[in-house]
């Protein structure tokens, strides 16, 4: 395993308990799969989510999202994705 | 036929746009509009679904100046495209991207925008007039019988409309203000307020349509000043909270509900810039203005005028071409301008997205499986945080998640509901109405039951 992606997975809690907060979900953080989609059929999320987690982010871990981003739409698949992109961003 | 000008410009080497690659003229806007006319398909109403700023408009001036409608979904679901289809079976998409987002153009035939090697601009000798009764656009509203009612809007009214919000802003006088929006060209706000705007309000806008704080403060730099910001509650709040580093703003305009003088106070203190509102529907276009810290009460575009009519505010006059009754609750104040006290209890508005319960209701009652069902809205914690929508559904056969996954096929992804309750019945009283009392009680019960259960250990 590489040392980012350890990284991106000791992250895992963090980032699926700062998503809980953010929305204000009804679950538990561990019951957010890793790699189940975020949007649609697995968690629901929207664009009105994006942005509040978005918001979250820059607060936390002291880093704005852009849409040029690499792939913005690969960023929010999925829960390990998010903590990747995370980790890469505050360790970048 | 009496005829209006695609553009206002006075000249032809005028600023109309601005890309990444830099500043459009109007002489190269109209070369492509030109070229683009030439190539569309058959068939006289096409969905305009470009997600850039200026290829939607590149579109739409296609369209018009061709005789064509542009149609523009609030949402592509699957099943308002396929009703669209059923109403216009000669229809196509107009698309600039290869991923439409969740939702694609489904079996629709698609044209993709194509890479303009173009009519020469220099060959481009004026302006073109467009009648004023041709019908420019159609917007869609959810109507109560769970169908999308379309809306015509000749391209006369549109004008007026432009120039009658310009003349409010005074944007027509001194510099011309670069528009950076945050909202879609397809939204009736976004297409007024940026696609209008550039054409006849002496504005032009930024192509792109920035979403994250930083892109909003990219898309701000990326223009000359003086600027103007077009946005949303929802979207501003969220601009201010992240505290990026903004350049100058001159103005900024605001539209799809109500700000909140907290929000309004802080933006104008942040970027020391007059914060405007726009109030209107899609049935009407715009209907008034104000600045909230200066006034909470709304003042009618010229020429517009509100009456109350037997049990309703009616808008009419000015750039509204049938009188129309107004969804909202209103207090008309002897001069004019009005007060807006509120929803009317059956209208929905979800960061901006407007539907009604009965459509919402009617949507999911018609999945197969499900015996009875409602939507129920909890009551706002403040407008600029986002309060879900709910609902119950008697569905014996159903799990939770096959009912969510029929409804995103029908109801657009902001009024999924939050949580979705499979219930034994609903509080439906003799004459099988639901009234909201009722269903409050049923909410905290649900809702009390979902907190005990998390506190558990």
């Amino acid at each position: 395993m590489s040392e980012e992606t350890s990284q991106a997975a000791a992250m895992l809690p963090e980032v699926a308990q700062l998503i809980v907060a953010a929305l204000n979900l009804d679950l538990d953080p561990s019951e957010i799969e890793p790699d189940a989609p975020l949007f649609r059929e697995g968690l629901g999320l929207d664009s009105i989510d994006v942005l509040e987690i978005a918001l979250v982010i820059s607060r936390r871990y002291g880093f704005q999202l852009r849409s040029d981003d690499e792939d913005n739409v690969r960023i929010f698949s999925s829960l390990r994705t998010l903590a990747a992109h995370i980790a890469s961003q505050r360790s970048g | 036929m009496s005829h209006v000008p695609l553009l206002a410009h006075a000249s032809l080497d005028e600023i109309f746009a601005y890309q990444p690659s830099g500043p459009v003229t109007v002489r190269s806007f109209l070369a492509a509009a030109a070229t683009l006319a030439e190539r569309l398909p058959a068939g006289r109403r096409f969905l305009n679904l470009c997600r850039d700023r200026y290829r939607f408009t590149v579109g739409l001036a296609a369209g018009l100046l061709d005789g064509r409608s542009s149609l523009l979904p609030t949402s592509q679901l699957p099943a308002t495209l396929r009703q669209i289809q059923r109403q216009c079976p000669t229809i196509f998409c107009l698309c600039d991207s290869p991923f439409d987002g969740p939702f694609d153009s489904l079996d629709l035939p698609r044209f993709d925008f194509p890479d303009l090697p173009i009519v020469d601009p220099e060959e481009i000798d004026g302006i073109p007039d467009i009648p004023s009764e041709l019908v420019a656009i159609t917007v869609y509203t959810s109507g109560s019988t769970g169908l999308p009612v379309a809306h015509d809007k000749s391209w006369g009214s549109l004008v007026r409309n432009a120039r009658a919000e310009a003349s409010r802003l005074g944007l027509l006088a001194g510099p011309r203000h670069s528009i950076v929006g945050t909202v879609p060209a397809q939204h009736m706000f976004g297409f007024e307020s940026t696609v209008l705007l550039a054409m006849h309000g002496n504005s032009p806008f930024w192509s792109g349509k920035p979403f994250y704080p930083q892109d909003v403060a990219d898309a701000l730099q990326a223009v000359p000043p003086p600027r103007m910001l077009v946005t949303t509650p929802f979207h501003l709040g969220i601009v201010l909270a992240a505290e990026v580093e903004l350049p100058t703003v001159n103005r900024l305009l605001s539209a799809t509900a109500p700000l909140s003088s907290q929000l309004a106070a802080a933006a104008e203190s942040r970027l020391a810039a007059p914060v405007d509102e726009i109030y209107g529907c899609t049935e009407t276009g715009q209907v008034a203005s104000r600045r909230l810290l200066v006034d909470p009460a709304w003042l009618p575009l010229d020429g517009v005028c509100l009456q109350r009519e037997a049990h309703a505010i009616v808008a009419s006059g000015g750039h509204i071409e049938v009188p129309v009754a107004l969804a909202d609750e209103i207090e008309l104040l002897p001069d004019g301008r009005f007060m807006l006290l509120g929803r009317n209890a059956d209208v929905i508005n979800v960061a901006g997205k407007r539907s009604s319960l009965a459509y919402l209701d009617h949507q999911l009652t018609a999945i197969p499986g499900v015996v009875d069902g409602a939507f129920f809205q909890p009551d706002e914690a403040s407008p600029e945080s986002i309060t879900r929508l709910c609902a119950f559904a008697v569905a014996p056969q159903l799990s939770e998640r096959q009912l969510l996954a029929q409804l995103r096929q029908r109801v657009d992804a902001v009024f999924l509901p939050r949580p979705l309750w499979l219930v034994d019945s609903l509080p439906r009283n003799r004459i099988g109405k639901l009234p909201r009392a009722q269903m409050q009680v049923l909410y905290a019960a649900h809702a009390a039951h979902e907190t005990h259960q998390a506190m558990r250990p």
